[in-house]
């Protein structure tokens, strides 16, 4: 079944060069998927339309059968809901601690507080951070921060995780350690699309792997 | 890595129900409110000057107000000593003077008719002014019999004073009726214009009553363009990213309105010593107008909304610009 459909997608930003390029492309439901390509070939632009903070230019972008880039305003914090984002420059909070940082998606849907609770707390103990939900994050190493980023994006069951470079500064093990967290979330059902600079590492896993060149899609 | 499969198996539980919904809404409404409030009393001094400028800005128009109040009571007092002159032809005898007197005091809005006999008005002049020596060698009394009209003015308009006065004009045997209420209409003139003043004063303070908020808000949006920009990636609606901000508004507004209600009261009571003792002096029944309780709702009312509405403007200005 198909979860997400690129039909001829281009994406051109106000005064700079086409970023993205007649993008057709498929992706299954439950599938996952590496995005590639070199710096400035257009893998953030292609995440930040399926979250709806830029529109295509040109092209139809379908989830679930809905026309992404013609999401009027009013609807799309619920568009956002179903999808769960690792994005590196939009990470923690650092005025609360881990546990509300990851309760924040729950406390914008209205979950009552127990079940919150227990949410908040079987999200952290996938990540493997139960024990520092009272900590705030600027206490927790890099790949813990990340961590929490992963739980906060997974706390309310989105369909879809999008993650942008989420291994961006970590090193190789701990890389591997975030890539196989996706994997698992991946194994329950949730399509998983993953921006990543890091070739070796996604060769080894064995999904599937777009490449952008220059806007263009070169390889599926 | 430890992960737990046993706890992830309901991604396709319910979400919120209807019933929770509503509760969720509450419980935000709680939060949000519980939040700014934290957050400005973590701040003390730089909250408490908000407060006390917003305090001065709610003050001074009530304060105004206040005083206007207490001026309209004196002028009512006043208005009761204000009379008609109504000065008699010579030829009209003391006992028809007593008649018309009799006469005037069967019409509706006279309080007291007082006869003042050209005798007993010469006496009084001339005690009054010391001339009586140069007034006893007069052959004839200049003066005219007077009755002094004293109209009920408390439900009299001047344009019923007026007419009263042209009526007695009518009168056979009276040669002039003068309104002695010049004064009176002049001050009446005063308040009307000072209420006016209030009004505009009232407006150009409540005007940046709104501009001090909207500024405080827009600083506090600014300092928390992460949170908002998070929020908005996570699926905030623009109305839960709006709510803290717009009950920081109203704490400003309320903790504003408190203050300036407590300045003007405080003012007010370290005037009553004074009053009360002048108005000792003079005998009169005046009472001092404090802030009753519909003043005081109104001054901390209009802080609450002028909080309210302030940061409305500035969130609505602002957070659209803030995207992920
Ligand atoms: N907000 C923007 N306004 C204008 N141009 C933009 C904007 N965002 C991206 N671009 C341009 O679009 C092109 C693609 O950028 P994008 O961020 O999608 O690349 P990327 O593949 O994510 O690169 P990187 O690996 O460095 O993150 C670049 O040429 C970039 O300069
Ligand atoms: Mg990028």
């Amino acid at each position: 079944m198909t979860a997400i459909k690129f039909d001829r997608v281009s994406k051109r930003y106000t005064g700079s060069q086409e970023a993205l390029r007649n993008i057709s492309l498929e992706i299954d439901s439950g599938e996952m998927l590496f995005l590639t390509g070199h710096s400035g070939a257009g893998k953030s632009t292609l995440l930040k339309l399926l979250m709806a903070m830029q529109r295509p230019s040109g092209g139809q972008l379908l989830m679930d059968g809905i026309n992404i880039g013609k999401l009027p305003n009013s609807q799309i914090p619920y568009h956002r809901r179903r999808i769960g984002v690792v994005f590196q420059n939009h990470q923690l909070l650092f005025d609360r601690s881990v546990f509300e940082n990851v309760a924040l998606p729950l406390r914008i849907e209205g979950y009552e507080q127990a079940e919150l609770a227990r949410r908040v707390r079987a999200s952290l103990d996938k990540v493997g951070l139960l024990g520092k939900e009272k900590l705030n994050p600027i206490e927790l190493s890099g790949g813990e921060q990340q961590r929490v980023g992963i739980a906060r994006a997974v706390v309310n069951k989105p369909q879809l995780i999008l993650a942008d470079e989420p291994t961006g500064n970590l090193d190789p093990a701990l890389s591997a350690e975030i890539m196989h967290l996706f994997e698992d979330f991946n194994r329950l059902g949730t399509t998983v699309m993953i921006a990543s600079h890091d070739l070796e590492l996604i060769a080894r896993m064995g999904h599937r792997v777009v490449t952008l060149d220059h806007g263009t899609l070169v390889g599926t | 890595m430890a992960v737990n499969k046993r706890a992830s198996g309901g991604a396709k539980q319910s979400r919120v129900t209807v019933n929770n919904a509503w509760q969720a809404y509450l419980h935000h409404h709680k939060s949000s409110a519980r939040d700014s409030l934290q957050r400005m009393l973590a701040n003390p001094v730089a909250s408490a000057m908000t407060w006390l400028v917003l305090a001065i800005a709610l003050a001074l128009p009530m304060t105004l107000y206040v005083a206007m109040a207490n001026v309209k009571q004196l002028s009512q007092r006043w208005d009761q000593t204000s009379q008609i002159s109504v000065y008699l032809h010579k030829t009209v005898s003391a006992e028809e003077a007593q008649a018309l007197a009799d006469k005037i005091r069967t019409w509706p809005g006279i309080k007291a008719v007082n006869y003042i006999g050209a005798d007993t008005a010469l006496a009084e002049f001339s005690e009054q002014t010391g001339l009586g020596d140069v007034l006893t060698r007069l052959d004839d009394n200049p003066l005219p019999s007077v009755l002094s009209v004293v109209p009920d003015l408390h439900d009299n308009s001047s344009e019923e004073l007026a007419a009263l006065q042209m009526r007695l004009q009518q009168e056979t045997g009276v040669e002039q009726a003068q309104l002695d209420m010049q004064w009176v209409k002049r001050l009446y003139e005063f308040m009307s214009f000072g209420e006016r003043l209030v009004w505009a004063l009232a407006l150009l303070l409540g005007l940046a009553v709104l501009l001090i908020i909207g500024n405080t808000i827009r600083l506090a949006i600014e300092s928390r363009r992460d949170e908002i920009q998070v929020i908005k990636l996570i699926g905030g609606t623009d109305a839960f990213v709006r709510r803290p901000f717009l009950y920081t508004g109203i704490w400003f507004g309320l903790g504003g309105g408190l203050l300036a209600w407590l300045v003007l009261s405080i003012g007010l009571w370290w005037l009553a010593g004074p009053v009360e003792r002048l108005v000792a002096l003079y005998g009169s029944d005046f009472q001092l107008h404090t802030l009753g309780l519909g003043d005081s709702l109104l001054l901390i009312g209009d802080g609450i909304m002028l909080g309210w509405l302030g940061a409305w403007l500035a969130v609505n200005q602002h957070i659209s610009r803030i995207e992920p």
